[in-house]
């Protein structure tokens, strides 16, 4: 095992990506659910493809928001009943490093599998094949911002009544400007305007400014969590 | 700092407060009263809206009223955060329902004044996007202080989500007016009609001195409640309330 910061950040990476895959029905529900919620707007909106391409954007982008949300109630929960979050606030790495390599591999199993589904979902929803790409990358610079901020609430609800509900409650809104940009810029490049790469370099904004943010702000609220 | 200190245990801010109390809402009713007066009878109708505008009197500093009051919630839960002040602990709680009072009535009063002037009641016009927004922000905040039992962790917690919250609403209401400015063309805002005349300035004025007295009024009124709920097993609260018929 290499020592020091990035040694320990590694190992709780990995750590975190075998834990969730041997519990791979909770990465998978996040998944079957964006799935299922895209396929629901059909069905309720109508088949019309030209009605549909209009929504696509939208739709996609709120569906994959709704199931990052989802997910974030089993980034910290089961670690904190069974006592490994406690652990972790006493290693002498900075809890803010710790959080961040825990951010990354619930990312790559849920944020990643999202991005990668999406086209099949885009061609389902009758969106530009043109615009499928842009979809692509907004989600995946989208989506690590979604789950940097949302580890502020799922740390501060831990133990908490109601805690699932809680979060997306205190989420959504401080989702908002991730939502924008994101739909505008596959809406953007679906041929409804502007070019896309000024909304794409939001969203890279964005994720700058949560990679510096959150992880301490959430390391913060982990530790009046477990006072 | 020596007053702060002073003030600062519970039991002398009650008292305080009790003594601010009547002051404040003397002050309140003054100008809400004069401001009312001079909105509603000495300035003129306007030229374009009648008499329609006049609902701005409310609806203006209410809207100021809500953005300020998240401002210093945040201010106290943060003060409360770092120093352990339990009075700002208090102070924050309390200011979150009546920010959330003030966003709300900026939204039903913006909402009645758009029916008549833009034909219709809800536009996603930039700035009642984001007011909205607030309006989450401010029950988010009211939900995770109800959902915590300790005290103190309730504290804590929703002063780090009111922090987030701070550094988000910029964020937030940049990124709703370039949305809708991106999306639709200028739609009739407030802004356009680029001055205010003197006798319409007036009454707003007051008014929102008004609004920045009702909330102290209602601030001090709401903490000493607070404050009688969490020390109701202190000595000084069981004297208090055996010395009342």
């Amino acid at each position: 095992m290499t020592g020091g910061l990035l040694g320990a950040m590694r190992a709780v990476f990995l750590r975190e990506l075998l834990v969730f895959w041997r519990r791979s029905t909770e990465v998978m529900a996040a998944l079957v659910f964006f799935v299922i919620v895209t396929t629901l707007f059909p069905l309720a909106i109508g088949p019309e493809r030209r009605e549909l391409m209009l929504v696509a954007p939208g739709v996609l982008w709120v569906a994959a928001l709704l199931a990052t949300t989802l997910s974030l109630n089993h980034l910290f929960a089961s670690d904190y009943q069974d006592g490994s979050l406690e652990q972790l606030l006493m290693s002498p790495y900075p809890l803010s490093a710790m959080v961040l390599a825990k951010i990354a591999a619930h990312w790559v199993l849920t944020g990643l599998p999202l991005a990668l589904l999406s086209p099949l979902l885009a061609v389902q929803m009758a969106l530009p094949t043109k615009a499928i790409g842009t979809l692509v990358g907004s989600l995946l610079l989208g989506t690590p911002t979604l789950t940097l901020i949302g580890a502020i609430p799922a740390a501060l609800t831990l133990g908490v009544r109601g805690g699932g509900v809680l979060v997306s409650l205190l989420v959504l809104p401080l989702y908002t400007p991730v939502l924008i940009f994101g739909a505008e810029a596959v809406a953007a490049s679906a041929g409804q305007g502007f070019a896309s790469v000024a909304h794409l370099s939001l969203l890279g904004a964005f994720l700058a400014l949560a990679l510096s943010f959150a992880p301490w702000a959430s390391s913060a609220a982990l530790r009046v969590s477990l006072d | 700092m020596k007053l702060v200190h002073k003030y600062a245990a519970p039991k002398r801010f009650y008292e305080l407060a009790g003594t601010l109390t009547p002051w404040f809402a003397t002050l309140t009713t003054l100008l809400f009263v004069s401001g009312l007066y001079l909105g509603l009878y000495w300035a003129p109708p306007d030229y374009q809206q009648g008499n329609a505008y006049r609902i701005m009197f409310i609806h203006v500093p209410n809207a100021w009223m809500s953005m300020m009051a998240y401002m210093i919630m945040a201010l106290f839960a943060a003060a409360g955060y770092i120093w352990n002040i339990r009075l700002a602990d208090i102070l924050a709680k309390v200011t979150a329902p009546l920010g959330a009072s003030f966003t709300l009535t900026a939204l039903v009063t913006g909402s009645l004044w758009g029916k008549p002037m833009w034909g219709t009641y809800w536009v996603w016009d930039a700035r009642l996007t984001s007011e909205l927004v607030l309006f989450f922000l401010y029950v988010g905040y009211m939900a995770l202080q109800a959902s915590i039992d300790d005290a103190r962790r309730a504290a804590h917690a929703s002063a780090i989500l009111a922090i987030v919250g701070v550094v988000n609403i910029p964020i937030i209401h940049y990124s709703v007016y370039w949305w809708h400015t991106l999306h639709q063309p200028a739609s009739l805002t407030l802004t356009s009609q680029p001055k205010i005349y003197i006798t319409m300035l007036i009454p707003l004025i007051v008014m929102s001195i008004g609004f920045m007295f009702f909330y102290l009024t209602m601030l001090c009124v709401r903490a000493r409640n607070e404050i009688l709920w969490r020390e109701r097993r202190a000595d000084w609260v069981r004297k208090l309330v055996e010395s009342r018929p």
